[in-house]
């Protein structure tokens, strides 16, 4: 079965930062829990580079402040959710 | 919360990081700080104290020179802190041993994403806007510890940004880690590497222990490192061994040295092609007279005055270091940079005066 891209996103935060899914909505920001601080956010953006085989601009790797802006910038690299 | 000083910092990063000259940097300076200290002065109680016990009154229009700076001893024995305990995300330390007062910096969210973006805009400008395959020159331990976060960690973090494919060099113990380090460079063959790590930690863990090991290393790369002379200068290295030992053990030929405190995070000062460090535009430096402190002009040596335009959630906008060292010139580095180039000596209290002349000698 394949995951859509939504569903793959999900899966790199959750098991990134150890949440639920009713956790992943639009107040999850960086540092609004324990695990996204900044070590945190720098493995989940090795884990989401390396989930869409892609390489992010560093602007937009310090432009990636919360769960929805997170899908804003991916959607620059032709990830479409 | 007024958070005055972030469109300053938002309209900068435009701008390329070392493209201001003095009469232009003087006036922006004059009115950002002063802006800067007041907000500090209305929002820390301690530093409302310190800076008047250093006679600063209340006002917007001081000259750079009239700014007023605080030891940075201070952070050590005082909460200095001007943001409400809970804006605050992240508190650094600096890497004092056990039992040694640390300072203690509070970050809010603004202070901490303008350190990481002012310290990737200097970077880049030396080595590029590509992420380059990353080796960092420690131990992974070293970020274990979040709660509590050292200036090495935040460091390392802040490099971190700059590159991909981020390894660690060593392993727990602080032994060099080959077969990761094999398998790091053959996946990255033919790619310019990014190399960063603490100065002492590249010359014990990664030169010497190369040279006991017999290896020998051809790494086509660029070395980042910072963090302080002190244990070195006390083995007697100076800049000109350190690059030609790395050189010699790593060959890696491109050397660029760091001058930064953990109280300014972020703006640091870049060594050029020259051998010389940089200010930026986002930072400045004052040389001052260790007796009188008054502000000495280029080619006199003395107490070093930092200043930056980041810190908005703890006073540490302008401070007084206990390094001495000597202003070599404004604007005219042979480099291209425009703003103050200078030269960091060492410590006030081994006040042994090596002069920066070995600074020229090296090339």
């Amino acid at each position: 079965m394949t995951m859509t891209n939504k569903q793959r996103y999900d899966k790199v935060f959750m098991d990134a930062l150890n949440l639920q899914p009713q956790d992943l909505n639009d107040d999850l920001i960086y540092n609004s829990v324990a695990a996204w601080d900044s070590v945190g956010h720098m493995s989940m953006m090795a884990a989401l580079e390396t989930e869409f085989d892609i390489m992010m601009e560093t602007d937009d790797i310090i432009d990636f402040s919360s769960y929805p802006k997170g899908m804003e910038i991916l959607s620059k690299y032709e990830i479409q959710f | 919360m007024q958070t005055y000083a972030t469109p300053v910092i938002e309209e900068m990063l435009g701008t390329p990081p070392f493209a201001l000259e003095a009469e232009a940097k003087n006036a922006l300076y004059a009115r950002t700080l002063s802006d800067l200290t007041l907000h500090h002065y209305e929002r820390s109680r301690e530093y409302r104290r310190v800076s008047r016990l250093v006679g600063y009154k209340p006002q917007t229009e001081l000259q750079v020179e009239d700014i007023p700076y605080i030891p940075v001893r201070l952070f050590k024995e005082f909460e200095l802190i001007s943001v409400d305990r809970r804006e605050v995300i992240k508190t650094m330390t600096s890497s004092g041993t056990s039992g040694q007062a640390v300072s203690r910096i509070y970050l809010d969210r603004i202070t901490a994403t303008n350190q990481t973006k002012v310290l990737v805009k200097i970077v880049s400008s030396f080595i590029g806007g590509k992420r380059l395959p990353l080796l960092i020159v420690d131990s992974p331990t070293v970020i274990r510890d979040r709660a509590l976060f050292s200036a090495r960690g935040a460091g390392i973090l802040g490099f971190s940004m700059l590159g991909h494919d981020v390894t660690y060099m060593l392993d727990e113990n602080y032994q060099i880690d080959f077969a990761r380090l094999d398998t790091f460079l053959e996946k990255h063959q033919g790619n310019r590497i990014l190399l960063f790590g603490f100065t002492f930690i590249v010359w014990e863990y990664l030169c010497q222990a190369l040279r006991r090991s017999g290896r020998q290393l051809k790494i086509d790369g660029i070395l980042i490192h910072g963090g302080g002379w002190k244990k070195l200068a006390s083995l007697a290295v100076d800049n000109a061994t350190f690059k030609k030992v790395v050189d010699e053990t790593c060959g890696v030929s491109s050397v660029y040295n760091y001058y930064g405190m953990v109280e300014q995070t972020g703006s640091i000062f870049m060594e050029c092609s020259q051998g010389v460090l940089h200010a930026s535009i986002y930072s400045d430096i004052i040389v001052r007279d260790p007796i009188t402190f008054s502000a000495l002009g280029p080619g006199s040596t003395g107490l070093l005055q930092l200043v930056s335009l980041l810190p908005t959630s703890y006073p540490g906008h302008s401070i007084l270091t206990e390094d001495i060292g000597e202003v070599l010139g404004v604007d005219d580095c042979p480099c291209g940079r425009k703003g103050k180039y200078f030269c960091v000596q060492g410590r006030v209290k081994n006040a042994e005066v090596r002069g920066c002349s070995d600074v020229y000698a090296s090339h």
